[in-house]
This record gives structure tokens, C-alpha cells and sequence, in this order.
């Protein structure tokens, strides 16, 4: 019998949505949140890491999915696993590390302790079991976890479609972010981790809006040499939006940054002229300096991927939904996985610029969604608008794809659509 | 234009005077008070030019050249970051989170002529919107005398909780 914890079959929440325009409910009704944990979070493919966040055997992080606290592990073999941090006896988490290395965890309560891959190891005392107690079947439970290209996600969704089909068109933005790799593979180098009073779907939607950029942003713009204030002048390069399905988007800002294998001959930007000629000291040839430096400055796109992590320029942006009006929001920076430890130095100096707690940028983006989640409470009839857009430019988008202006809310209205979907259940 | 990529050298002491711990003191307070009454263009004064500030996201004795920081900021990054918080266009300082916080708990780390290095605590409390926020962290100080007095060359706040999420913060700490 089914428990009167699980979602109805079908529910009017879809409702929400029409169109190009939200209820107001989307952002402050705490029962759409739980349904939205249910519906969504416990659906579809949820990202967790990032593969290089678990080098090696052995290795763990701690995260969450919807508001269930799971362990990603690597075990042994080398094959991840993510399993709910939740002890099978009286339920305690059996690791609070943010990250690291072990080859057992213990749980601190009554010390059942488990191996990496989940397996119940041991049982202290196990005299006090009756017989035909059996630990084999007592494993932390484990999720359905597959990886594209590093990007590692889970799913709770037995029949949810496979991460290839569910990731579809946003394959090709991948493979072309990980090119600000070099050539080397790309590495996680630190994060940045922040919670805002606002619901989930405001920072899902700022991932693809450039028409906030030159206002929020004008202070980051101001602080920056001419040509590369140039570089950051998102909405008159001739971008656009793309829906790429499965709620899915991608914004190309600086469509010059779109291939970073591109174009290699073009001229060094002077804000990276320091960092060419260090690397030429270093007795690295022009073609890997060139090479090198395109990456370091990351990618000219925002890709957002439903409904929890995006490949956002130069970093990954993961967001979690901690309740209907607070996110948790996680700005991972990444560089090159072996390659010149100086490229990598500029590229920390770059991502705290802009991004984190302190950045120039992220402080008012904060602010900003606050302001929303505190506006959304004035009135109920009026709707958000999502219905911003002219036509792409033409040659940009793939034939068959929804796509508008580099500044129309085709992203939102893309991760709204799959929202949809989901909440119709 | 960011903070340079290479590591940083330190201001050597140009007077030779010994630096007593209140005199050092002196200092700070009158930083602290700076930063909480948004005094930012006379806060640049207190620094060397070599000086360099910093707020880590990891607590432990990590080179913050190499790691990922909340703000790392050499001269022209702090000039950069107070013509942003002054402009008025900043949406998270325009006004800023009130803030009002103490610093104590001295320790002289280590005292030479002309250089002093302090250890303190400091505890902050921010206000907007109907909500008090305390944030908490260790802070070190280099101070270094120079002919126009005592100046700040380094300055390390280590949150309390650097690496967990905090929130969009508006002013300096
Ligand atoms: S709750 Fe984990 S051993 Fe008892
Ligand atoms: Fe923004």
C-alpha cells in the first residue's frame, strides 16, 4: 500500500505556470516547495559533483538532493556511488565532512560502520541481534548515479530516462565548457557558498537573464580595463537564447567564446598579456600560451541545466533549495587539471572578482533576488513575467530549437515548460 | 584589471621605532570605526602601498595565493572595491547592511622595530531589512612604521565559519 507521503498522481501545480507568466505562488507557497522536493527533486537527475572532486579511491564529499543530506563517494574500485547520509539503524548521518578521504565510515551513534560503496561492514555487539539478522541487508541506500563528460548526477527515479537522453542537446555545451580545460581536464579549485532569503527558481532563472547584467552588473563593468569591459558588453555582441529541452537553456553572451579551440591566432587580451609572459618565461611555446590563456578567461555561455546546476562562463553554479524562501547557492571554481599553476592562480583571481559573498558581482544578485522574494509578497494577482524576447539573430540557434535575443527569457520559459511537466507529475 | 598573480612581497619597516601593542590597537580601532561609519576613502589611507588584505574561505594557514578566497585584495583591488562600494550603484551597498562590531582579544604575534603583527577577534553585527546577522572571525594584522605614521600591510579575517555558505555582504569586514 502506498503511503500518504507520496505525491497524487497528478496535481494542479502545473497551473502555476502559463505560458510566459508565473503565479505569484511559485516563489512563496511552502506546500508547492514540498511538492516541488517530491515531483522534481526526487525525479529527475540532480547534479552532485564534479569528477574531479573525487580523485582517486576512497575519496567523499557531502551534499544534499531537494533536502535529503547523501554522501558521493569514490569507492575502492573507483566507481561513484551516492548514498543517503542517513545510518540504516536509528537513522544518524554517518559523515559531516564537507569532503575528503576515508576508506569506512562509522557511524558515531552505536559504531555500525560502512564501506565506502554503502555495504554494511560491521556491527558492534551483534550478539544482541537474533539470529538471521543479516547486514548484507543494510547498506546505506543507494541512488541511480550516472556522469557526461565529469558532470556526475543522481536520481532517486528508478524509471527516470537515462542521464543521455535526459541531458540531450545540452551534451555539446558541456564538451564545449570543458574546453577552458586546455586540453588538460578541468579541476575543481575551491568554491564559494552563499545563502539568499528567495525561493530556488529566482536564481534558476537568473542563470539565463543578460538583461539584468548591465544594471546589476554596472559596478563589476566600471572596474574593468576598456577592452575587456568590451569583452563583458553582454547584450550587443549579437547573443542569443536557446532552449535546448528537458527544461534546459543555454545564453551565449560573447559569441567569439563560444569555441574556445577557435580563433587561436587572434590577439592577446591585455589583461592577460602579465600571464602570456610569464608563461613564456616559464619556457612554455606560443601555441600552449595561446592555448592557455583563451582558457583561462572561460567561455562566452551560460548553460543551465534543470533544475540544479549550471556550466556558467568559467565556473559551475549549483544551487539548492533549502526551504520556499531561502537557496543555498554554490560557485565552484574550476581550472586546469595539471596544467601551469600560474593559469590557475588567474583564474582564482578572476573568480573572486566577480563571484562569491564578497565579489563585485554576486553581492547584488543577492540583493536583488531578496528584493523579489520580498515583492512577490504584495499582490496575488499579478503575474511574473517571463514573456521577454525578439527573434535570434540569424545563423545562431540549431534549426528546430526554440531561441530569442541574447536578452529574451526564452531560458526561463524553457526551465518553466519542464517545471511543468514535472509538477503535473 | 584583478589582483596580480604573483605572490606578494611585504612593506619593509622605513622607521625603526618600536610599535607597542596600544599604539597598534590605536590602529585598529580607528580602522574598525572607518569601516563601520563607511569612511572608505580614509580606510585606503591606512594602508601601505604593498599592503594586502584578505579573507579566506578555508581556516588554516593555507597560501592564499594558491587557494580560492572570499576577497584578496592588493592596492589596486581595494581602490577598485571602494570606488564600487561608494558609486552608488552597487545594489548591495547602496545603502549597505548598518553595521557595528568590536575587535579584542589582542595577542602580539611577533614584534620587531618598526613591525608589530596582532592577533584579535572580531565580532560584527549587520542590520537590514528587519534582520541581525553576527558574523564572527579571527583576525591577524601586520602593521609597519612609516614616516607618515603606522600603517596597515596585512590584514587576514578569518571567518568563523569561512567555509560554509554566508550571504551577499555589502560592506567590508
Ligand atoms: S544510529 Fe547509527 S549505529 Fe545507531
Ligand atoms: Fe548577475
Amino acid at each position: 500500500m502506498a503511503t500518504t507521503a507520496e505525491p497524487a498522481a497528478t496535481s494542479s501545480a502545473g497551473e502555476l505556470f502559463q505560458g510566459d507568466r508565473g503565479d505569484s505562488r511559485l516563489y512563496r507557497d511552502p506546500a508547492l516547495f514540498a511538492e516541488e522536493m517530491d515531483r522534481i527533486f526526487k525525479k529527475t537527475w540532480v547534479w552532485v559533483a564534479h569528477a574531479s572532486e573525487l580523485a582517486g579511491p576512497n575519496t567523499f564529499k557531502t551534499t544534499q538532493i531537494g533536502a535529503q543530506p547523501v554522501l558521493v563517494t569514490r569507492d575502492k574500485a573507483g566507481k561513484v556511488n551516492v548514498l543517503l547520509n542517513r545510518c540504516r539503524h536509528r537513522a544518524a548521518t554517518v559523515c559531516e565532512k564537507k569532503r575528503g578521504r576515508q576508506s569506512v565510515f562509522v557511524c558515531p551513534y552505536h559504531g555500525w560502520s560502512y564501506d565506502p560503496d554503502g555495504t554494511l561492514r560491521k556491527v558492534p555487539h551483534s550478539w544482541g541481534y537474533e539470529e538471521g539478522f543479516d547486514p548484507a541487508q543494510f547498506p546505506l541506500q543507494s541512488l541511480r548515479v550516472d556522469e557526461y563528460n565529469g558532470m556526475i548526477f543522481a536520481t532517486f527515479n528508478p524509471d527516470a530516462p537515462d542521464l543521455a537522453e535526459h541531458l540531450g542537446a545540452a551534451r555539446k555545451w558541456i564538451d564545449l565548457f570543458m574546453k577552458q580545460g586546455a586540453g588538460f581536464g578541468v579541476k575543481v579549485l575551491g568554491e564559494h557558498s552563499f545563502r539568499f532569503p528567495g525561493n530556488w527558481k529566482i536564481q534558476l532563472e537568473n542563470t539565463t537573464d543578460a538583461y539584468h547584467f548591465p544594471i546589476v552588473h554596472k559596478t563589476f563593468l566600471d572596474s574593468l580595463d576598456e577592452e575587456t569591459e568590451n569583452v563583458f558588453d553582454v547584450l550587443g555582441q549579437g547573443g542569443w537564447v536557446e532552449d535546448l529541452g528537458n527544461g534546459h537553456s543555454v545564453m551565449v553572451m560573447i559569441p567569439a567564446l563560444v569555441d574556445l579551440e577557435h580563433d587561436l591566432d587572434a590577439p592577446i587580451p591585455e589583461r592577460f598579456a602579465e600571464l602570456a609572459q610569464a608563461l613564456r618565461d616559464e619556457g612554455h611555446d606560443e601555441a600552449t600560451v595561446r592555448k592557455v590563456v583563451r582558457a583561462v578567461g572561460g567561455t562566452g555561455f551560460n548553460l543551465n541545466m534543470f533544475p540544479n546546476i549550471a556550466c556558467s562562463m568559467a565556473f559551475f553554479r549549483e544551487l539548492r533549495p533549502i526551504s520556499v524562501s531561502e537557496t543555498e547557492v554554490h560557485h565552484i571554481a574550476i581550472g586546469l587539471d595539471g596544467g601551469p599553476e600560474l593559469a590557475n592562480r588567474m583564474r582564482l583571481r578572476l573568480h573572486e572578482h566577480f563571484q562569491g559573498p564578497l565579489g563585485f558581482g554576486t553581492p547584488d544578485d543577492a540583493e536583488g533576488w531578496e528584493r523579489v522574494q520580498r515583492g512577490v509578497q504584495a499582490g496575488d494577482d499579478m503575474p511574473i513575467m517571463v514573456n521577454r524576447g525578439v527573434a535570434a539573430p540569424q545563423g545562431t540557434a540549431e534549426p528546430g530549437h526554440d531561441a530569442g535575443d541574447v536578452s529574451s527569457e526564452t531560458g526561463m520559459r524553457a526551465a518553466y515548460r519542464m517545471w511543468k511537466r514535472m509538477m503535473q507529475g | 584589471m584583478t589582483t596580480s598573480i604573483f605572490a606578494p612581497t611585504t612593506a619593509t619597516p622605513r622607521v625603526a621605532q618600536v610599535i607597542t601593542l596600544a599604539e597598534a590597537q590605536a590602529l585598529i580601532w580607528q580602522e574598525a570605526e572607518l569601516l563601520d561609519t563607511l569612511g572608505y576613502k580614509a580606510w585606503l589611507d591606512l594602508w601601505t602601498a604593498e599592503g594586502y588584505y584578505v579573507i579566506p574561505t578555508e581556516r588554516g594557514d593555507g597560501d592564499p595565493v594558491v587557494q580560492l578566497n572570499l576577497l584578496y585584495d592588493d592596492d589596486a583591488m581595494r581602490r577598485m572595491r571602494v570606488k564600487r562600494l561608494t558609486s552608488g550603484f552597487a545594489m548591495a551597498s547602496s545603502p549597505p547592511a548598518r553595521t557595528v562590531r568590536t575587535v579584542s582579544r589582542f595577542v602580539v604575534a611577533a614584534s620587531e622595530p618598526g613591525l608589530i603583527a596582532v592577533r584579535g577577534a572580531q565580532i560584527l553585527v549587520e542590520y537590514k531589512y528587519d534582520r541581525t546577522r553576527i558574523i564572527a572571525a579571527d583576525v591577524t594584522y601586520r602593521i609597519v612604521a612609516t614616516d607618515d605614521g603606522l600603517k596597515l600591510d596585512q590584514k587576514v579575517v578569518t571567518l568563523i565559519n569561512a567555509d560554509d555558505p554566508l550571504h551577499g555582504i555589502g560592506y567590508l569586514l
